[in-house]
């Protein structure tokens, strides 16, 4: 018997009599990368977060202290920022849910063959297509001279739009800079996140047990409210994981489609920027891995981490 | 098993149905405008209905010396993030697929995270890493940005299929006289082939259109989807930021389909890689 | 006898768990050996062991009289049928049956006659060039077999191989493997959790039970003689006596077993040997099984026993003893079984 390739077949031996040495083998390079190069400078971000910069002289001061915290926390405008973002979040995961909802059900409960692997496609199609591109369509759709203005002008509804553009906060000059116009391209952007989760939860009730509801003489709305939504709700919270988190920290829809009142990530990336106070920014990107970090706990409890 | 299917109160309502399609109109119907908007005359703002059509502005992009640059750019950043992410997500997926030790838990939050956490904070945690280390801006400093990010989309794949393939196949083929490094390359990877493949397209798609990390990493290079933003925030040339948006919904339509099919029917992977 | 597979006090926990504790056998050269017991009793592990696939936390393991402590799975003599057959999906039932030729860089010429003799031999001419998918549960398991045997392993180990089959399909492959077992002159390593298929396909066989072996002998050692009140009643049905019962019945203090089969219902007025062990009950249930009924006796003076009466022909065939009716049994000495294991 000619064994293949003598010295890798000796190398094969030896790991096959160390398998923690091919586990190490094998773990070696993506843990230093991932670890070493990635968790490195995220801790590097988090360590500056506990320096300061002097007041007088604008430079960063290399002592651990909360003085960043304390000034992050103790201005009213950055409490602002901060509930803005999370009641945008809160919104979007909302409208998502509430649209994703009808389409996921559809898919799990009624299309076969075919017609699910279309729907399947057309909810992971935009997942994966190009976030800017994504983002421009909206920018076409939204601009005062855009399809929505030129619908309400031919309906004769001109007016309308305008009433709700007065409205305080939520409107604005136009839709492209409202938060009307964000909520739109937020809710747009992540709802195939939302979709997928519910889907899958969806996907795995089981059909015996609606049925079994409706032998029991139960009402397909009844059976629907007490035996289909509570099954898929940890989905749905799965889904607005995703959907809260990826609102938390996007600075670019914020900044291309909204005012000039600001959001977590326009914060953190103009005060690295512009602002060079890298200990704010840092402690300020510390707030949506904080919100993140309660809401992940709440969720784990709602069991969504099953349903991931 | 027809009327099994359509048994009572299995045939969905008018308004589910309405619902459902209402929802994919609002998913799908944006994209239309930037292919409509690509043909309009008018090059100053973006007028509904558009009054004239024309195909003149694609060979205006065609001549365009700096989108051509960023284009080189985006695809060799992709190029390499993707081959660097189907090495570290596959030797990480065949590590911890039926292995346990202790830490395996950390080892998977670790490869998650990159994606868990919003991508401005990977974004600057490597801006400030390349600042205190002085590493200056290039090519390099952009992949590794991506391929961080792009190791668990092929991580997911691999360990997907690995979990599926039966793990008597790798001991028959040792027990048929095959070590270790015959089984990965005759019985391993022919199994795990597509799904590497769907893997490494969606990586590739991922770094393609990448904006929000690299703008942190990129210093005074370009890449494509950096040239669309900075064209969003100012727009200098209108119409030619509609062409290049429709080359690039076509570019990045052809990996994702590709990886579609790739592992169609066998597991579906790919609405949890991102 | 030379030695096929050595254990010598071998153990692999898996955590807290021992699968294998303290196990030695030995299996001598061309023996089919049958290895049984419940699930997670340690059988397949020990299997596993021999293959090379785990690898033991104490106690040595001899294959061929080679210690094969190290040895890879592919340096190792022997071959494995799996349970799920574990045939390579992308390739064709040719190059299956072949692999392991192939990674041994056997010419290709001689690779596809000596893939064509195995077919042959599994009977499965002309289906080389099909993939798995394309064949049955027995096509398969007949592959496997094929492939296993291609390099002429001088042990075979098979792990339940006839499982996931149907019972008629599994009866005629019991014959088939017994055959082929003794046409190739090799050892057979055989786990299976059914005892009829343990004893009647081995030569000899080790039942086992929460990591142990309970006991090693031929089938009719087993069945006749079993060691422990688990072989007793994993091994066929069995009447296990004890306590005040055993001392009210046999006269003796212990633990014993009686086979249902060996103890005789006794119609009115027949005197059973004068030597054979008397007893009196009534007769709480009948069960019809075809070829036999059994009779469920709940003893006068307490305790109960099982007996089996085969509906041959002759006297009360078709109409013997009813529910609620006295009965009267006899059992000869020899057909109480001393239990000296401690068992568990």
């Amino acid at each position: 018997m000619s064994a293949a390739n003598p010295p890798l077949r000796r190398l094969s031996t030896l790991l096959y009599q160390r398998p923690r040495l091919l586990l190490l083998a094998l773990l070696a390079a993506p843990l230093t990368w991932l670890g070493v190069i990635y968790l490195g400078s995220l801790f590097s971000l988090l360590a500056q977060s506990f320096f300061y910069i002097d007041g007088f002289t604008g430079q960063i001061v290399h002592e651990l202290s909360l003085r960043t915290y304390a000034e992050l926390l103790s201005s009213p405008a950055n409490w602002d920022v901060i509930l803005r973002t999370a009641g945008m979040a809160s919104a979007v995961t909302l409208a998502a849910a509430g649209i994703g909802f009808p389409i996921a059900y559809y898919m799990a409960r009624y299309a076969t063959g075919r017609v699910k692997a279309l729907f399947y496609l057309a909810v992971m199609l935009p997942l994966w297509s190009s976030y800017l591109v994504r983002v421009y369509a909206w920018k076409l759709i939204l601009a005062k001279e855009g399809i929505i203005g030129w619908t309400f002008e031919q309906l004769k509804l001109s007016w309308l739009l305008e009433g709700i553009l007065a409205v305080p906060v939520i409107g604005g000059p136009s839709l492209s800079v409202s938060y009307i116009g964000m909520f739109l391209v937020f809710t747009y952007m992540w709802l195939p996140y939302m979709i997928l989760p519910t889907q899958a939860a969806l996907e795995r009730v089981p059909r015996s047990l609606i049925e079994a509801s409706g032998d029991l003489g139960a009402h397909p709305f009844e059976t629907f409210r007490k035996v289909v939504l509570p099954l898929a709700f940890p989905g749905v919270v799965a889904g607005s994981i995703f959907t809260f988190s990826l609102t938390l920290g996007d600075y670019i829809i914020p900044y291309l489609i909204g005012s000039s009142r600001f959001f977590i990530g326009q914060v953190v990336f103009l005060q690295q920027g512009t602002a060079g106070n890298i200990p704010l920014a840092a402690a300020f990107s510390v707030v949506p891995i904080v919100i993140m970090a309660i809401y992940l706990t709440v969720a784990k409890r709602l069991g969504a981490f099953d349903a991931l | 098993m027809r009327s099994k299917r359509k048994a009572i109160g299995e045939r969905a309502s008018w308004g589910l149905k309405l619902a459902a399609l209402l929802g994919l109109l609002y998913l799908h119907l944006p994209m239309v405008f930037i292919f409509l908007y690509a043909f309009t005359t008018e090059d100053k703002s973006y007028q509904f209905p558009p009054p004239g059509l024309t195909t003149k502005w694609f060979a205006v992009a065609a001549q365009r010396e700096d989108i051509w640059q960023a284009l080189f750019l985006s695809l060799r950043v992709a190029a390499t993030a993707t081959c660097v992410a189907l090495i570290l997500g596959s030797l990480a997926a065949a590590a911890m697929v039926r292995s346990s030790f202790f830490g395996r838990e950390t080892i998977t939050l670790l490869i998650i995270l990159p994606i868990a956490l919003p991508g401005i904070i990977t974004g600057i945690s490597l801006r400030s890493a390349y600042n205190l280390l002085d590493i200056p801006f290039s090519t390099w400093t952009i992949v590794i940005g991506h391929a961080t990010f792009c190791v668990v989309v092929v991580y997911n794949n691999a360990v997907a299929r690995l979990r599926r393939t039966s793990g008597s196949l790798i001991e028959a083929s040792m027990d048929l006289g095959a070590d270790g490094f015959q089984t990965f390359r005759h019985v391993v990877l022919p199994n795990i082939a597509t799904a590497l493949l769907a893997g490494g397209m969606l990586a590739f798609a991922l770094s393609f259109d990448e904006v929000i990390v690299t703008t942190f990493t990129a210093g005074q290079q370009t890449t494509l989807p950096i040239w669309m933003l900075s064209e969003l925030v100012r727009p200098r040339s209108r119409p030619v930021t509609n062409v290049v948006a429709v080359f690039v919904i076509l570019s990045t339509l052809v990996p994702i389909l590709v990886a579609y099919y790739a592992t169609r029917g066998t597991e579906s992977v790919m609405g949890s890689g991102r | 006898m030379a030695s096929a597979v050595r254990f010598a006090a071998v153990s692999r926990h898996f955590g807290e768990v021992r699968a294998v504790d303290q196990v030695s056998f030995e299996v001598g050269d061309g023996e089919f050996f049958a290895m049984l017991g419940p699930s997670g009793s340690g059988k397949t592990t020990c299997l596993r062991l021999i293959a090379g696939f785990e690898q033991p936390d104490h106690g040595r393991v001899w294959v061929q009289e080679q210690d094969v402590d190290g040895v890879p799975p592919y340096e190792r003599p022997v071959n494995t049928v799996f349970q799920d057959y574990a045939l390579f999906p992308h390739m064709s039932v040719a190059d299956n049956v072949a692999y392991a030729l192939m990674v041994r860089r056997v010419p290709g010429t001689e690779r596809r006659a000596r893939a064509e003799e195995m077919l042959e031999l599994v009977r499965l001419k002309g289906m080389s060039a099909r993939k798995p998918a394309q064949l049955s549960g027995g096509q398969r398991q007949r592959v496997a077999l094929a492939r296993a045997l291609i390099s002429h392993p001088r042990v075979l180990l098979l792990d339940e191989p006839l499982g996931a089959l149907d019972l008629k399909l599994r009866e005629q492959m019991q014959l088939e493997l017994k055959s082929l077992q003794r046409k190739l002159g090799i050892t057979f390593i055989y786990v299976t959790h059914d005892q009829q298929e343990a004893l009647s396909m081995s030569d000899r066989l080790a039942v086992f039970n929460h990591g142990r072996v309970e006991q090693i002998g031929t089938p009719e050692e087993i069945y006749e003689h079993p060691a422990t009140p688990f072989v007793a009643a994993f091994v066929g049905t069995s009447n296990l006596v004890e306590g005040a019962d055993a001392e009210r019945l046999i006269g003796l203090a212990g633990a014993y077993s009686i086979r249902p089969e060996r103890i005789a219902l006794l119609a009115p007025g027949e005197t059973p040997p004068a030597d054979h062990i008397k007893a009196a009950g009534a007769i709480e249930a009948v069960q019809y099984q075809g070829a036999s009924t059994r009779y469920d006796i709940a003893l006068e003076g307490g305790g109960r026993l099982v007996v089996v009466r085969q509906n041959a022909e002759g006297a009360g065939r078709m109409n013997g003893p009813k529910t609620g009716e006295r009965a009267i049994l006899a059992f000869a000495r020899d057909a109480v079984q001393a239990m000296t294991g401690d068992g568990s």
